[in-house]
């Protein structure tokens, strides 16, 4: 007799640990074959309010941390990833129905993503910020910051890597995160805030919420203690989540127009700029 | 205390260098034009009252037209021209804005109410140093640290305030065409003759035509640009309040969107602040240009320790501002803009005394016409009173004091605004630290309302998004490839 | 007969030599370590909001009638200077009978405050202004260095007195002071005061040496707990000397000084000051730091040489409507 496998209960991910959604709702998700692969949290706008909560009480200690050392959790969360590369591998194959090889390509080029970020942590400063010459006896310079706690619709297809595409630059210029996964295919982002729970990460930087809804989506983009907004994933529902967003002047990432994004293709650095604000600081030279 | 030994005789700038049509049309593919469907307004000066000129406001056909003409201008000329050329139209711009600098600074006064003194030494170079700054920008983008290859967006629409009409122009204008876009740019409507004048020295510099349209007009032209179908890109700066109703007009339609809006600005006075100079700190904060400025430091957070000292000294100085004839080059405080501003102003002040705080104004003489506001002090504000909350945009302080600068931070970034602060103190680390942590998009040490064209601009949280100046400020304008 | 115009400013300011206020700052003088720390206490002054404050006033446009009244008053402030070591009797004498009379085309134009010389030439000075009302101020204490025993600089003030000055101006010893040694400076300057007796010291700071305005300030803070009836902003023998801002401070200065304990003291701007337009300048920043009670000759004076032909040539311009040439004016 073959044995019975322990199923996984998949919960959501707010301030470090893994609650359910206190609707008691939930939803199945499938494979991309049809066959049951779980029921999964429906996240309601009460889940979406505390997870707002624990993403802004971990701003301060998240964007008061060195960069060097933000840097080093998110290249510990890939290192975790690593560890645990056959397990996502198999869960995005089924998501997506993607053959092993391409599902190992996905995994992978999460994890280098990771690490790409990880390296942008404490260079960022240096590239969107800089001294000012102006016309005085001043000492002008300009500095990236955190806006705060950004929202993020991840991509419905791209269930790990668009993810991790996603929070990872939010991140890694100290911001903290509330994110709805893929609606079809969220097992992946589940099982990433496992990832992220064991990387040091503090908790409430990520917040991972499913059940992909206008629900949740709107009241996280008319929430007055979110900052920004990334509408990558939110299809049909952006232009009213924009307008939503206005209330409190968000700032808004819109989806790109047109076919899925290629994930894989170089990020460059316009989701790193997104979600900081410029500051600008002068001073007097004088004796 | 400047008292009566010493007076100084009236020292009027002379009008006479400007020549004031009596009416205006819409500047419009190159040429001035008359409203199709808008019809005609006038506009004041605020210090007399007495008309100026006669105004055209622009109707939707009018926004068509202007669209329509910054887009082929667009499409058939000025997308297309190599980046050290537009850069030449734009050194022209600059160098006519200084030759013509006497004309423009006393017709910004007589349009707005500011005294000739900020209009020449402060307003029109700053608005000629933009021009240049980016001129030099035109055909360097691709170090601009946006990518490889950034181009323009297409036809931009600009919404701009009264406060400072040519400056604010500027501060759109220089960068939108420096990265090549082309625009159509609504002034405001009480301050629309500087942007008049500017259409003209366009004309002066071979500007191609089309490439920037200027419709004066009330609020409804503003709004017939922002939601036109042809524009790409929407700037504009002015109230928090109409740029939440742009932002909702704007979303599900792709356009890009930068915002400059309101602020309540904290300027921050700690025990040991070299305190003759944070007093003109102070009074530069808010009492420049009659404290109708977004980053005007219009919260005075001073150490308790030495409040009774600052405030006294504060209120000496006020004492020796010249208020009256903007056109004196010896006033320091200038009309109001308007009569609807000065209700408001008048509104928000008497909203403190019902509150309970205490009300100082520096004994001037106001002029008979004119919208007038003498400089006013509230002492014994809470961070629960309006005027405490609440942008004024008038000549109004509201003082209050903290402990630690713990408190003080907290104080400071305890409002939905986030555009600028002021700090005062001679340790530099605490210079620093308090800067690190005050939510402002501007954070002045020891000085205020400095301004550059290579110095980033804008606001964190409702004061808006975007920035203009500097690197920073390109990125409004340029489309970039999703890699930059 | 010019008519010598002669106000004080005794009805206006709030004290003179006399105060019924206890010596507030008696605690600070007691020793080295006291003086010090109250010195350091006192408010820094930000260096380039000081240069735009400055700078701001002198944007201040005077015109007509303003300005015919500042030309005089102007005129009526300056300590005309002669320090060279080439000067004799007849250069002192011919100094002198223009201080009396500046002006040889207009006798309205009014006598200056002061001839200033060394204090060898007082006697001369002395008998060439006669009862003018013109007073004779004398430079002691090894004017301009300040570098020498302190037996020297009370004889140099004695013989100055004797001779019949109505002013002394001495120098603070720079070196003591950048090397922090702030109670031997007053000390000498209150001994230097004794020898004065009722004869007004003016104490140089020499600004031009001090270098910060910080320094600027505690100088005329010690100058002025010292005993000073004036404190001068320069010898006028190195640049830079008198600037708008330098003297912006040491005006906040007396000002501060005297909501403190009551007691006015003037303030001297000397060197550099070449323009009329400058001493204009000057004019409007006492007016708006510390207004009509320093606004006259008892508590502001301007040390010059070649300024008061200018003042005089503007003077002129005013009243005749055209510019006119230095021929017009006596060379002495």
């Amino acid at each position: 007799m073959s044995r019975l496998e322990v199923r996984k209960t998949y919960k959501l991910y707010v301030g470090g640990a893994f609650p359910r959604s206190e609707s008691g709702r939930t939803y199945e998700v499938h494979g991309a074959k049809g066959e049951f692969l779980a029921n999964v949290a429906l996240a309601s706008r009460k889940d979406a309010r505390d997870a707002v909560q624990a993403a802004r009480k971990a701003f301060p200690g998240w964007s008061g941390a060195t960069a060097y050392n933000r840097g080093q959790v998110i290249y510990r969360v890939a290192e975790m990833l690593e560890g645990r590369r056959s397990q996502f591998v198999g869960e995005v194959g089924a998501g997506e129905g993607l053959a092993a090889r391409k599902a190992e390509a996905v995994v992978d080029a999460s994890i280098d993503r990771l690490v790409w970020y990880a390296g942008w942590a404490d260079k960022l400063t240096q590239v969107l910020g800089g001294a000012n010459a102006v016309s005085g006896p001043y000492f002008d310079f300009s500095v990236p910051e955190p806006t705060g706690v950004v929202a993020i619709a991840a991509p419905q297809q791209s269930s790990l890597l668009g993810l991790v595409s996603t929070v990872a630059p939010a991140i890694a210029s100290g911001n903290t995160v509330v994110a709805i996964a893929s609606r079809t295919a969220p097992l992946p982002a589940l099982t990433f805030a496992e990832v992220l729970s064991t990387s040091d990460v503090p908790g409430g930087v990520v917040n991972l919420l499913t059940g992909y809804n206008a629900e949740t989506l709107t009241t996280l983009a008319s929430h007055m203690d979110v900052n920004a907004i990334d509408l990558t994933g939110a299809g049909p529902l952006a232009a009213d989540l924009e307008a939503a967003a206005a209330d409190n002047l968000k700032r808004v990432l819109r989806a790109t127009q047109g076919p899925e994004v290629d994930w894989t293709a170089p990020p460059g650095l316009s989701r790193l700029r997104a979600f900081v604000e410029t500051k600008t600081v002068w001073h007097p030279i004088g004796v | 205390m400047a008292g009566k030994t010493f007076t100084y005789a009236p020292a009027p700038e002379s009008r006479a260098v400007v020549t004031l049509e009596p009416s205006y049309g819409l500047f419009v593919d190159g040429s001035f034009v008359d409203p199709v469907d808008g019809g005609v307004f006038a506009t004041v000066n605020p210090a007399d009252e007495q008309v100026l000129a006669q105004v055209s406001a622009a109707g939707a056909r009018d926004v068509d037209r202007a669209v329509s003409a910054a887009r082929a201008a667009y499409d058939g000329v000025w997308s297309r021209m190599p980046g050290a050329e537009r850069g030449k139209y734009l050194f022209r711009i600059a160098r006519i804005l200084q030759e013509r600098s006497r004309e423009l600074a006393v017709l910004e006064t007589l349009d707005n109410g500011k005294p000739i003194r900020e209009s020449r030494d402060v307003d029109v170079p700053l608005a000629a140093a933009h021009f240049f700054y980016h001129a030099g920008w035109a055909d360097k983008l691709e170090y601009a640290g946006l990518g490889p290859n950034p181009g323009p967006v297409g036809v931009v629409g600009q919404v701009i305030p009264w406060n400072f009409p040519l400056l604010m122009l500027a501060w759109k204008v220089a960068p939108a065409l420096a990265c090549g876009n082309t625009v159509v740019l609504k002034p405001a409507e009480t301050t629309p003759l500087s942007a008049l004048v500017f259409a003209d020295i366009c004309r002066q510099a071979d500007l191609p035509a089309g490439v920037v349209n200027i419709l004066t007009g009330a609020g409804e032209t503003g709004r017939l640009v922002v939601e036109h179908p042809g524009i790409d890109k929407v700037a504009f700066t002015g109230s928090t309040e109409v740029g939440r109703q742009i932002a909702r007009a704007v979303a599900g339609t792709g356009k890009r969107l930068t915002l400059e809006l309101g602020g309540k600005g904290a300027n921050i006075v700690f025990d040991d602040a070299p305190v003759d100079q944070a007093v003109e700190g102070i009074v530069n904060g808010i009492f420049f240009n009659q404290g109708h400025v977004c980053c005007a430091g219009s919260r005075l957070l001073v150490q308790e320790s030495v409040a009774d000292d600052v405030v006294d000294r504060l209120k000496r100085r006020l004492t020796t501002l010249r208020l009256g004839d903007p056109l004196d080059k010896n006033t320091d405080i200038g009309a109001i803009n308007s009569a609807e501003q000065l209700a408001r102003v008048r509104a928000l002040a008497d909203a403190g005394d019902e509150e309970g705080a205490d009300r100082w104004s520096a004994p001037c003489a106001l002029p008979d016409r004119g919208f007038w506001f003498p400089p006013t002090v509230f002492t014994g504000v809470s961070q629960a009173h309006r005027i405490a909350r609440e942008e004024i945009f008038g000549p109004v302080l509201s003082v209050l004091t903290f402990r630690t600068p713990e408190e003080a931070v907290e104080k400071a970034n305890n409002t939905p605004y986030g555009l600028s602060a002021g700090v005062w103190t001679e340790k530099g680390s605490r210079i620093l630290s308090m800067a690190a942590r005050l939510r402002a998009g501007v954070v002045w040490a020891n000085t205020f309302n400095r301004f550059d064209p290579a110095s980033p601009f804008g606001g964190y949280k409702e004061s808006g998004y975007g920035r203009e100046g500097g690197r920073h400020g390109l990125e409004a304008y340029l489309a970039t490839e999703a890699s930059a | 007969m010019p008519t010598t115009v002669r106000t004080t400013a005794t009805t206006t300011a709030t004290t003179t030599a006399t105060t019924t206020r206890p010596d507030v700052l008696a605690d600070a003088t007691t020793s080295q370590a006291a003086l010090r720390r109250f010195l350091h206490g006192l408010p820094g002054v930000d260096q380039v909001g000081a240069d735009a404050r400055a700078a701001a006033l002198a944007t201040r446009s005077i015109k007509t009638d303003a300005k015919a009244f500042a030309l005089d008053l102007a005129i009526r402030m300056v300590d005309l200077t002669t320090l060279e070591g080439a000067d004799t009797p007849g250069k002192v004498r011919a100094l002198c009978a223009k201080a009396r009379r500046p002006d040889p085309a207009d006798p309205s134009a009014p006598p200056v405050a002061a001839v200033c010389v060394y204090d060898d030439l007082v006697e001369v000075a002395r008998a060439a202004l006669g009862s003018s009302g013109v007073k004779v101020a004398a430079v002691a204490t090894a004017f301009p260095s300040g570098r020498a025993l302190l037996d020297v600089k009370l004889a140099d003030t004695r013989d100055a007195v004797r001779a019949g000055a109505d002013e002394v101006d001495m120098v603070i010893d720079r070196g003591a002071f950048l090397s922090g040694r702030y109670l031997e400076v007053l000390e000498e300057v209150r001994a230097v005061k004794q020898a004065c007796g009722s004869v007004h010291l003016k104490v140089i700071l020499e600004t031009g040496e001090l270098q910060t305005y910080d320094n600027v300030r505690r100088a005329s803070w010690l100058a002025m707990m010292a005993g000073a009836d004036f404190i001068k902003t320069s010898t006028g023998k190195i640049s830079p000397a008198a600037t708008l801002p330098v003297t912006l401070v040491m005006l906040e200065a007396v000002r501060d000084f005297r909501d403190a304990t009551g007691r006015q003291v003037g303030v001297k701007a000397a060197g550099g000051i070449r323009a009329a337009k400058d001493a204009l300048r000057y004019l409007v920043v006492v007016n708006e730091t510390v207004g009509d009670d320093w606004l006259d000759p008892d508590w502001f004076r301007l040390g010059a040489s070649s300024l008061l032909n200018d003042l005089l040539m503007q003077r002129t311009k005013l009243a005749t409507g055209r510019y006119s040439g230095p021929d017009y004016f006596t060379l002495d």
